[in-house]
């Protein structure tokens, strides 16, 4: 046996604690010192490594033989730890089995999938705006950030009508889940109940509408592609992963456009910009702060060497303002060159659903462009706390209408 | 280093000096070629990088790439491929690669 990690000293060590509250409301000063700290820190209090910059960041995310998936992409190590639900075939899987799984979502959610769903997200979202415009005084989450996946990703999934108030909770569970034993995890999971055995049953073939995304997982069943329990739980990615990450990018992009009133200026000149947009605000915000990998063989990572069997926290929403990567990276600029950004991660667990998000920011941004002169935030914005997502649970605007 | 030109729709022609082993998608963005939108960063997933080209010594096309360019915004032609799919070498020093009329 060799003696254990003996050039751990070599790197800096932090006592930050990322998944507290204080952490949650401001943490870009922290980011920093993470960053300025070096490529990769040792964090004390959870026994794990980070890496906070774009360069690191993204090496871990392009490795995945290095630093694997399936050991759990939270703190827990499932290699020590039985997960809390079954293990996801996708977020926490590794290639061969990951790419087999992959590969049928991202059927489902291609470019050509979505140029089918373009025009009804468009109806969708300017029925919305316009009546959002006409009441002018809004809670920029709950009536749009929330109400427009609502009103389109359900259906497109072919989610159960009955029992949908599950949806958002769930996911809530979910993401608190990755982090730490913290108060926010064990409330989650004591929770998590009833919302578990909603989407369970939820993903079921027979509860899920013809047409829609569910159903189009469990024909992969059918023709023999999986096996039914696995398109089950494909599904219940969807339903984990694709409704709580828009509605923060979508109130990330609210935000941003508040906030960056010539930036809104710019969009309502030129509604072709909204996709861009959307982009920004999510390298700006990013919605999904962090996801953990573990190492599989040692391996060394900006100059340290880690050992097998080790935690590393990326920060993502770090890596997309690390001026070393990007120009002026703290300004909100729609017409910015983004490619490249981490915000959906990079390599071969990037977000499955991207282009669903986009088209869900793109469709609300563009009727806001078209029905909305200025918006204005007209209140103290409330964050909502939650150990992976960054987002907020209430931001009071006012929207001018234009004239119709 | 290879020489590529990037030309758009309207005959505009740029060459660009590119770094053996990066994509042409890279090279293209690296130069600020408008026209190439690579939303996932080069994963594969978008097919906002679809160009046209013809050449020889460029790699075979494989699943993924051909079931995204069936789903491109802009016409699919028998040249069709996505520039971060490909990688630049020696071989392809001085070829001329087209840009479609949209990404989006």
């Amino acid at each position: 046996m060799t003696s254990p990690a003996p050039i751990l000293h070599e790197a800096p060590v932090s006592d930050l604690d990322p998944f507290s509250l204080a952490y949650f409301d401001d943490p870009f000063p922290h980011m920093e010192a993470l960053r300025e700290a070096g490529p990769v820190v040792r964090l004390r209090r959870y026994g794990c490594w980070a890496v906070a910059r774009h360069a690191e960041v993204h090496a871990v995310l392009s490795d995945w033989a290095s630093f694997c998936s399936s050991r759990g992409v939270g703190l827990a190590d499932f290699a020590r730890e039985t997960p809390w639900r079954p293990r996801s075939m996708i977020l926490e899987a590794d290639p061969p089995e990951h790419t087999r799984a992959r590969a049928i979502l991202a059927r489902v959610l291609s470019p050509a999938a979505m140029k089918g769903l373009r025009e009804r997200f468009a109806a969708a979202a300017d029925r919305l705006v316009t009546g959002l415009a006409a009441r002018g005084e809004i809670d920029g989450i709950a009536d749009l950030a929330e109400a427009y996946p609502l009103s389109v990703f359900p259906d497109a999934l072919g989610m159960p009508q009955e029992g949908r108030e599950h949806a958002l909770p769930y996911a809530a569970v979910v993401f608190n889940a990755f982090g730490p034993d913290n108060a926010l995890r064990r409330e989650a999971l004591e929770s998590s109940a009833p919302h578990l055995s909603w989407v369970a049953d939820a993903c079921r073939q027979e509860k899920l509408a013809p047409g829609g995304f569910g159903a189009q997982i469990h024909a992969a069943a059918d023709a023999g592609e999986i096996t039914r329990t696995e398109a089950e739980l494909l599904t219940r990615s969807l339903f984990s992963a694709g409704l709580d990450t828009t509605v923060n990018g979508i109130g990330a992009a609210l935000y941003c456009l508040g906030r960056f009133p010539d930036q809104y200026a710019r969009l309502r000149a030129d509604p072709a910009l909204a996709r861009a947009a959307f982009e920004e605000a999510v390298r700006f915000e990013s919605p999904v702060q962090t996801f953990f990998r573990t190492t599989a063989r040692p391996v060394r990572l900006g100059g340290i060497a880690l050992e097998e069997g080790e935690k590393v926290l990326m920060f993502l929403g770090s890596a997309n303002r690390d001026p070393r990567k990007w120009e002026r990276p703290d300004e909100y600029d729609i017409t910015r060159r983004g490619s490249g950004h981490v915000g959906f991660g990079n390599g071969v667990h990037m977000c499955v659903g991207q282009l669903l998000a986009r088209l869900e920011g793109e469709a609300i941004l563009q009727a806001l462009a078209r029905r909305v002169t200025a918006i204005e935030i007209t209140g103290t914005p409330e964050r909502r706390h939650n150990n992976t997502l960054r987002g907020l649970a209430r931001l009071p605007l006012r929207l001018h209408a234009a004239a119709a | 280093m290879p020489t590529i030109t990037f030309v758009q729709p309207d005959g505009t022609a740029t060459p660009v000096e590119a770094v053996e082993g990066e994509s042409l998608m890279q090279a293209a963005i690296n130069a600020c070629i408008d026209g190439i939108v690579a939303e996932c960063g080069g994963n594969c997933m978008c097919a906002t990088c679809h160009v046209y080209v013809d050449a020889a010594g460029l790699p075979a096309m494989a699943e993924g790439e051909d079931a995204l360019l069936d789903g491109a915004a802009a016409e699919r032609r028998p040249n069709s491929r996505l520039a971060c799919q490909i990688p630049v070498t020696p071989a392809l020093d001085g070829i001329t690669v087209d840009l479609p009329d949209r990404q989006l």
